[in-house]
């Protein structure tokens, strides 16, 4: 049990470690390629603000974004969002504001 | 993939019956203007190459989801797949397995802002792979971790009814949680046992730090519980990313951490070095006493996983990975390569 406990620390360890050699300032927030190039769904300040945030911090965690998509489907887009990431009914609104301003 | 497969014992007239039945659900309903429904997935090519011996897996995973009125949706997965494998004792040539059918098949009933219900045959909601990182497209490897089965109750998806939703969300910090009940199924089609279980997680956006807790419990033949956490980590303005899982059963335990860098500092992210993205997975399993149903391996394992994954316009990406597995059962090398897909259009064209 020792030996599991003591290489999981050091696993732990070396992983934790890894982000200090990352930082990535070229990477700053940035409406999500989705959003850029969705036809029809380009983000627009102030609008897209809290969207934008909720966005990236529910989907773009896991995914990266489509490149584009139709207008018409961003609903169904952001509802199946909102079953699989369990997102409330507030996120859903500001995600789909944010795909159609 | 061992696990992988397990979620695809199902065969084709139930998946044409329920695409079938979906698209006229959703053709009856008065669409609104952003809620066609739509088609999406991955379709992947992969080559695994275990002990020598490579297999080559082609591989579609459609989904559809269609909105029916403004509180429900219908959303179904399924998989075809063929798996293409040398045969056995000496002969030449490829034994060929085919699979098709559903991943799953559920109606969400959007009841209140923080409540989502969830019938039907879902993902089993126990850590984060199955719900988050399974889809082809998503995932940076071929195949799932090892701990996989533990908490998802061997197949990955449930048959009954969930709770899930989002209970509290503002700029600070979220908490969302899903809890379900599965009855038992013998079913080809909906293959489940009968347990309960759930997920919760917080997360806290300016850190960008996720802790989550699962708990499942097997409630058929011998009840054993089933304790999980995971930990995911993704730092603002870095294409860092940490994910982690630990689960443990009554007879194994273990976990799996791995991280991707994607190199968009470098020119950025459509530059030709920022679309490759190192990822790297690290895992462990031990086994506490004999169990040949739980689905961890029969002795402790240490797994590392490397690759290099690059993104290629228009939704494609090719995964690469070298994985080194040491046990007392004997050491092992995998070379795993992919090319998939990722495609979401409209149903129909929209007004």
């Amino acid at each position: 049990m020792m030996n599991h406990r003591k290489r999981l620390a050091i696993g732990l360890l070396c992983i934790a470690a890894l982000p200090l050699l990352s930082q990535d300032t070229n990477s700053s927030a940035k409406p999500p390629a989705s959003a850029q190039s969705a036809k029809n769904s380009k983000p627009q300040s102030p609008q897209g603000g809290d969207g934008e945030r909720k966005f990236q911090q529910n989907c773009s965690r896991c995914h990266q974004a489509p490149e584009g998509f139709p207008s018409h489907i961003s609903g169904t887009i952001v509802r199946h969002m909102r079953v699989r990431a369990s997102l409330s009914q507030q996120d859903e609104r500001d995600i789909l504001r944010f795909l159609n301003p | 993939m061992r696990h992988y497969w397990n979620l695809l014992a199902r065969t084709s007239n139930l998946v044409i019956a329920s695409v079938v039945t979906i698209g006229a659900l959703a053709a009856a309903q008065p669409a609104a203007a952003q809620n066609t429904p739509l088609i999406s997935g991955g379709i992947g090519f992969f080559t695994i190459t275990n002990g020598g011996n490579t297999t080559y897996i082609p591989i579609v995973t459609p989904l559809i989801a269609a909105p029916l009125g403004s509180h429900l949706l219908v959303e179904s997965k399924a998989t075809i797949a063929d798996s293409f494998s040398p045969k056995g004792g000496g002969q030449s040539g490829y034994d060929s397995s085919w699979f098709l059918g559903l991943t799953y098949l559920q109606l969400d009933y959007l009841a209140t802002p923080h409540v989502t219900v969830v019938g039907g045959e879902f993902l089993t909601p126990f850590g984060t792979y199955n719900e988050r990182l399974s889809p082809i497209w998503i995932g940076n490897f071929a195949d799932a971790p090892l701990i996989f089965p533990l908490g998802t109750m061997g197949t990955g998806a449930s048959v009954g009814g969930m709770l899930r939703g989002s209970a509290v969300s503002n700029s600070k910090f979220s908490f969302d949680y899903a809890a379900y009940f599965s009855a038992a199924s013998t079913n080809e089609q909906f293959n489940s046992q009968r347990s309960t279980g759930g997920r919760a997680g917080v997360y806290f956006p300016e850190k960008r730090l996720e802790l989550g807790m699962s708990y499942g419990r097997v409630l058929q033949g011998t009840h054993s519980n089933f304790i999980g956490a995971d930990l995911w980590w993704e730092p603002a303005d870095t294409g860092f990313k940490l994910r982690s899982e630990y689960a443990h059963g009554a007879h194994s335990q273990g976990y799996w951490l791995e991280t991707d860098y994607r190199l968009s500092r470098f020119g950025g992210p459509d530059s030709p070095l920022g679309r490759l993205e190192p990822v790297f997975r690290w895992q462990q399993t031990f086994r506490n006493s004999p169990d040949s149903s739980d689905g961890l391996p029969a002795a402790d394992t240490n797994r590392v996983d490397a690759g290099l994954d690059y993104h290629l316009p228009h939704e494609v990406r090719i995964n690469t990975s070298y994985s080194r597995q040491i046990s007392s059962t004997g050491d092992r090398n995998i070379w795993q390569t992919g090319i998939i897909y990722r495609f979401l259009f409209p149903t129909w064209k929209g007004k």
